[in-house]
């Protein structure tokens, strides 16, 4: 199961903001089946990692305390038109994802 | 050098060499002792050891004094501390209190945003490691419906 993954970059600050938005259901494994009673297993994203043009600049740790479809900010200094952005997750299952852009 | 002094001298160099290996790691693997912490206290120990802690003003919090949804807290950290390494996210009321954090390369601003879960009112901390230092700034959120678990 894929998960959808998007960027957006704007302008802000002394460089620019960058905005990733997962649909990840971000289990804690601690919620409960409302119709079975089970539990729900953990299912979240543990790390997110920015990178500009290839190398990193940000590497986010996040947990079960994070919001389902988890919206990560973080900014870059500086940065051209045409550079290219990316970022890349991985959770608990070992699913991943990845989004790319590119600063207009 | 005798024997004793080598073998002594060998063991220091391993502890060396691992500790070292260890903080690459954790940049690498997910810090999963660090969430099972269950208060602040010892979060703040695991994340900064005995480095001492200042507050400052140079921090700002941009969050809801009130949340309605605690499954949904926006929270946006912003500061102007130069050479940021690291953002870290303390909720202390959460059952696990540490939620979130963000080590900063060269090219990163000192930004870090995100949507966390609240189970209840709670002070929320934002630490940021710059220049070897540890400085705080913290807010309370008033949450009227919990968002762990449930």
């Amino acid at each position: 199961m894929a998960f959808a993954t998007k960027m957006k970059i704007k302008a802000g600050g002394d460089g620019h903001e960058v905005l990733c938005l997962v649909k990840h259901p971000m289990e804690t494994g601690l919620r409960k089946d409302s119709k079975t009673g089970e539990l729900i297993p953990a299912h979240f994203i543990e790390m997110m990692t920015f990178q500009l043009n290839g190398t990193t600049v940000a590497e986010a740790i996040l947990g079960q305390g994070v919001s389902k479809d988890p919206l990560i900010g973080i900014s870059i200094k500086g940065g051209k038109a045409g550079d290219k952005v990316t970022v890349q997750w991985k959770d608990n299952t070992g699913e991943t994802g990845s989004a790319e852009s590119a600063i207009t | 050098m005798n024997r004793r002094l080598f073998i002594s001298g060998m063991a220091l160099c391993a502890g060396g060499v691992g500790l070292l290996k260890s903080v690459v790691v954790m940049a690498m693997e997910w810090p999963k002792a660090l969430f099972a912490l269950d208060n602040e206290t010892a979060v703040v120990k695991s994340l900064f050891g005995d480095a001492p802690i200042s507050e400052s003003s140079d921090i700002a919090i941009k969050a809801p004094l009130q949340a309605e949804n605690g499954a949904v807290v926006p929270i946006k950290i912003t500061t102007t501390l130069a050479d940021a390494e690291s953002i870290s996210l303390v909720v202390e009321k959460n059952p696990s209190p540490f939620v979130t954090s963000v080590n900063l390369q060269p090219g990163a601003g000192g930004m870090y945003s995100a949507r966390i879960k609240m189970g209840a009112t709670s002070k929320v901390t934002a630490y940021v490691k710059a220049g070897g230092a540890v400085h705080m700034a913290s807010q309370e959120i008033k949450v009227t419906v919990g968002g762990c678990g449930g």
